[in-house]
């Protein structure tokens, strides 16, 4: 991992998140470097899901405050994040299982086609998305899946997820969070997918990882965020800790100094 | 993890060949390639392409009822055929979209009776000019499908709920409007008649209705196949959740749905006058099912995401063929319905299995 001598692509100070009594987030800082996998690992109501959702603009935060490229932003909603170039694969991918890939890409953000066809009629560019689809998923080194018009709910869990990270991908320009992108698969499957993880990050993309699987955090990341009571309990490296360590920092068991 | 396919016994980690090139990687392309059963790629292709069921159906029933009585494929017989058809394939249209949503509308034909009744009566008590009438029907149709959109995605109640509620309201409006009382053709403005003027093209005859339902096919199945909107309506009925993860704004497409599938009910009354010669309150009173098993029976799923507008027309083409082969080859009418309802039944099922397909 090199120097952070740049300025994070983004970072976020102060975050606090309550519901009603409930404290969510208690004031969490945060710092994403471009090229760089950012594992966010901690226990069941650490404040991780909460942490990514105000992250994503699917939460609006009671206090503290986001940069993106040193530039304040303000998420009132995904849309907003996504258009600061935030991407996210959801846990339950969020594709349509009776759509072709092409299409699941291309989602919310279909191309029209040239001239009066497009702008008067409406019409969409299959073609064209599907070559660019096409390209997002070579780009990606995805072997597995081929034929951009087969619909998503005949591919295995793990073409499925490429499919979504392709997606996220293709139109990530800065930030990429992965929410448990490896929960539902298979040991093969899995590796599949922390290749792609590993192909954003050399894309110069940030990526976030949010998972509980303490070997596949190791593999991939650069850095672990380790979030605890709604607190970040510290951020180690692969190198600087053991699993162990992470897992005793993540409960309590140890603290960082 | 690991789990075994019955069908292979093989251990599955998914269905990928993802070393493509190498010895193992062929192995499993050929694996792959030998579990398709013929069963299997007709499962393929019904789920690619699920209308293509209906449109076999339809060619069966041509030829099985033309041996029975040769009458049926007269021009004069396809043309009354058509003709018949033509309401109810107009409203199965609204029907499609909201079914392709997974929401039901169980107010089609009320509404459609509305926005008539409100045309022909405003025509001829009020004397509004026919163009006018007309627009004032379309909008009719239009604002009672809206309200149905709007309770679906308000007040997030379950369309099937709505629209029971709403088949009643529009009832009872159109019977409170016209005191039951029909209005006659020869005090329609010609415009609203119009619908029910032939061309004839040889011995075959088409009306103007049957051109207008035509082209209501074309603009919507376009809409649906060929934009982004038709994407986004496809991608809500799959999986709303999804679709509100991506970005698209699900009760607006809902609404639209409703909105859209509203205005085609006026257009379908339109041509329910044409074709009646009068604006009844008591007309078409089976449209409800008749529209939904249209759809069904064209391959729509009823869970939504899926189905084609293709089928629907062939779905309506198949229920009306039935009645017109049936009463030819001298059945009893109530063999149609026992008929028509072995073919949703037979329609649902064949959705089910298509659904569970594999790569």
């Amino acid at each position: 991992m090199s120097e952070h001598a740049k300025t994070p692509v983004m970072s976020a100070r102060g975050l606090v998140k309550t519901f009603g009594r409930v404290v969510g987030l208690d004031g969490v800082d945060l710092d994403l470097y471009r090229g760089e996998v950012l594992a966010v690992i901690g226990d069941n109501g650490a404040g991780k899901s909460t942490l990514i959702k105000v992250l994503t603009g699917a939460y609006v935060p009671d206090a503290g405050e986001i940069r993106m490229d040193d530039e304040l932003v303000h998420f009132k909603g995904p849309q907003d994040a996504r258009q600061a170039g935030i991407e996210t694969v959801y846990q339950t991918l969020a594709v349509a299982p009776a759509l072709d890939i092409a299409s699941n890409l291309y989602l919310a953000r279909e191309e029209r086609r040239p001239g009066p066809l497009g702008s008067v009629f409406r019409m969409l560019d299959k073609k064209g998305m599907k070559q660019r689809a096409e390209t997002s998923v070579r780009e990606l080194g995805i072997q597995t899946i081929q034929n951009m018009g087969v619909a998503v709910e005949s591919l295995s869990g793990g073409q499925r997820q490429a499919v979504a990270v392709a997606r996220a991908a293709a139109f990530g320009s800065k930030v990429v969070v992965l929410d448990e992108p490896t929960a539902a698969l298979g040991v093969k499957e899995s590796a599949q997918v922390l290749r792609l993880v590993e192909q954003l990050r050399e894309r110069d993309l940030g990526v976030i990882l949010i998972s509980h699987n303490m070997p596949h955090v190791w593999e991939v990341a650069d850095r672990i965020h380790v979030q605890r009571l709604g607190r970040c309990a510290g951020v180690i490296t692969p190198e600087s800790h053991t699993m162990t360590d992470g897992v005793a920092i993540m409960t309590g068991a140890m603290a960082l100094s | 993890m690991t789990h075994t396919t019955p069908a292979d016994g093989s251990v599955s980690l998914g269905p990928g060949p993802e070393r493509p090139g190498t010895g193992e990687g062929a192995a499993a392309e050929e694996l792959a390639r030998r579990s398709h059963t013929p069963t299997q790629r007709i499962q393929h292709i019904l789920h690619g392409s699920p209308f293509l069921s209906a449109a076999l159906i339809l060619v069966i029933t041509a030829i099985v009822f033309t041996m029975l009585n040769d009458r049926f494929s007269d021009p004069r017989t396809l043309s009354l055929l058509v003709q018949q058809t033509a309401v109810v394939a107009a409203l199965a249209i609204g029907q499609t979209l909201i079914i392709l949503t997974a929401g039901i509308d169980l107010s089609v034909g009320a509404i459609a009776i509305l926005s008539m009744m409100v045309m022909a009566k405003i025509s001829t008590d009020q004397g509004v000019p026919g163009p006018l009438a007309l627009l004032i029907g379309f909008a009719v149709g239009t604002l009672a499908g809206g309200l149905n959109g709007l309770l679906v995605t308000r007040l997030k109640l379950p369309p099937f709920i709505v629209t029971l509620g709403t088949l009643s309201i529009f009832t009872a409006l159109v019977l409170l409007y016209t005191k039951g009382q029909s209005v006659q053709y020869a005090d329609m403005p010609d415009l609203l008649n119009w619908t029910g003027k032939t061309y004839a093209f040889g011995d075959f005859r088409v009306t103007t209705g049957v051109l207008i339902v035509l082209a209501l096919y074309i603009v919507v199945g376009f809409a649906l196949g060929q934009t982004g909107w038709g994407r986004h309506v496809y991608a809500v009925g799959d999986d709303a959740d999804a679709a509100r993860l991506v970005g698209i704004s699900v009760p607006r497409v809902l609404f639209s749905v409703y909105a859209v599938a509203g205005l085609v009910y006026g257009v379908a009354a339109w041509v329910l006058i044409g074709r009646a010669g009068t604006a009844s309150p008591n007309a078409i009173a089976d449209a409800n099912l008749e529209s939904i098993t249209a759809v069904v029976i064209g391959g729509t799923s009823l869970f939504g995401g899926r189905g084609a507008l293709i089928g629907t027309l062939l779905g309506a083409l198949i229920v009306q063929s039935f009645s017109v082969g049936l009463s030819l080859a001298g059945v009893d009418d109530q063999y149609r319905l026992l008929a028509v309802g072995v073919l949703v039944i037979v329609a649902v099922s064949v959705d089910q299995w298509i659904r569970k397909v594999k790569a």
